[in-house]
């Protein structure tokens, strides 16, 4: 049993979603869900993070930006893609400038279905990305040894 | 204090300090949320993070990086253990400053621009509390007579009743040295970002983890340094620390950040009046 599960840090990237999702992102800190209950905190620094959060569908604009936040981000590390957008790119799946979900330039570890999703789905996911992180955290351990 | 007990009591400073100022910091984020009505982490979550934070991949920037950070460790460390083996506060009050320019050269290194302007900020920083820091050490010099921790402490009269104006601005700077609103303009110990936490922003895993234990070591020390201002009784010197630390966490909750410009200004008017003002009345009584 490590700490990785007890104090799990995460970076929310706006991938041209429609803010639908990201509201709902947000409403996971204010007193009503208060994530930092379970030692989440929303901390914006790649560096710092355990948990990658990405919302909205990608395309050629971000693409590169999506690869590069999860690249600077520390092992062990999980990506979680939030709603129907970030899951499978949603209704704009078929647009001239969209590639799909973001699958398809990162590996995801959770999807959390819904548009928008909804905060208690959110945790849910985030919740579960914490048994995938622990999983990574124990292999990262056999692989060091 | 004779040679064994200095050791002892670097020893139980090595060891205790950071569980006590890592318990600090677990009911500061519990105080804090519940404040902004929220329930709040365990108590025990700092504490979570450092240990998280050891066990993650260590991303360094350069080879340089990692033994600046180590050495503000470190030297926050030797500062705490100058104080509690009741020597030199002037000593301490000098390894502390140096520790700070560790943090700085660290944050430099890295060649980042968020890291830069927090580098930046934090020499603001270092600027604005350094008078006042000062001037706390020069004014018990003053009544007691002594740089000596130890002497001070064992002063018969309490250093509160004659250093008013000293202790109401060390509260002033300490709100700085705390990182806490509305004078956190470098590396607020809340989940920020970019210019906020700029100093830290290129750390990642064990050095975060070196940076978040030296903050634990000097809150400690700092909270020392208040216990001093009635250290002839040490249960009003604990209760006295108590209060200070909650209303530095009710200052934190009911302001907004400052400007760097207000926080340096600020800090050096209440350092000449308060500081000095004190200083010199003690000069001409």
């Amino acid at each position: 049993m490590s700490y990785m599960p007890k104090s799990p840090w995460l970076v929310h990237y706006d991938a041209s979603s429609c803010n639908g999702c990201d509201i709902e992102v947000l409403a996971c800190l204010t007193p009503l869900y208060d994530v930092e209950r379970f030692g989440i905190l929303n901390i914006g620094n790649p560096k710092h993070a355990d948990i990658f959060v990405v919302t909205g569908s990608v395309n050629e604009q971000n693409k590169s930006v999506i690869k590069n936040i999860y690249d600077q981000m520390p092992n062990p590390k999980v990506v979680v893609a939030v709603g129907a957008c970030a899951s499978s790119g949603g209704v704009f799946r078929e647009c001239y400038n969209v590639q799909g979900g973001v699958d398809n330039v990162i590996p995801v570890d959770v999807y959390v279905p819904g548009c928008a999703a909804r905060p208690e789905a959110i945790i849910d996911g985030v919740v579960q990305a914490l048994g995938v992180l622990e999983g990574k955290y124990k292999n990262m351990v056999k692989v060091a040894k | 204090m004779s040679g064994i007990n200095v050791w002892i009591s670097v020893v139980l400073y090595i060891i205790f300090a950071p569980i006590a100022g890592g318990l600090i910091a677990g009911i500061d984020r519990i105080i804090s949320a519940r404040m902004q009505g929220r329930v709040g982490p365990p108590l025990l979550q700092p504490f979570y993070d450092v240990f998280k934070l050891m066990a993650k991949e260590s991303i360094a920037v350069n080879r340089q990086q990692k033994l600046y950070v180590f050495c503000f460790l470190f030297f926050v460390i030797v500062t705490g253990a100058i104080f509690f083996a009741g020597g030199d506060l002037l000593l301490a009050i000098f390894a502390l400053t140096l520790a700070s320019i560790f943090l700085i050269i660290a944050a430099y290194s890295t060649f980042s621009p968020y890291a830069y302007i927090g580098a930046e900020r934090e020499m603001l920083q270092v600027m604005a509390y350094e008078p006042m820091v000062i001037l706390t050490v020069v004014g018990m010099f003053m009544v007691t007579k002594s740089f000596n921790v130890l002497d001070i402490a064992s002063y018969s009269q309490p250093l509160l009743y004659t250093l008013p104006g000293i202790f109401l601005g060390f509260l002033f700077i300490l709100t700085i040295k705390f990182r806490k609103s509305p004078f956190d303009i470098s590396m607020s110990h809340h989940a920020h970002q970019e210019i906020v936490r700029g100093v830290i922003t290129e750390f990642s895993g064990p050095e975060l983890a070196m940076v978040e234990v030296a903050h634990w070591y000097e809150n400690v020390f700092l909270l020392g340094i208040v216990c001093l201002f009635f250290a002839s009784n040490w249960i009003i010197a604990i209760v006295l620390a108590i209060v200070v630390y909650l209303l530095e966490i009710y200052i934190d909750n009911n302001n907004s950040r400052l400007k760097w410009q207000h926080t340096l200004g600020s800090a050096w008017i209440v350092a000449l009046i308060l500081g000095v003002g004190n200083i010199a009345f003690l000069a001409l009584r």
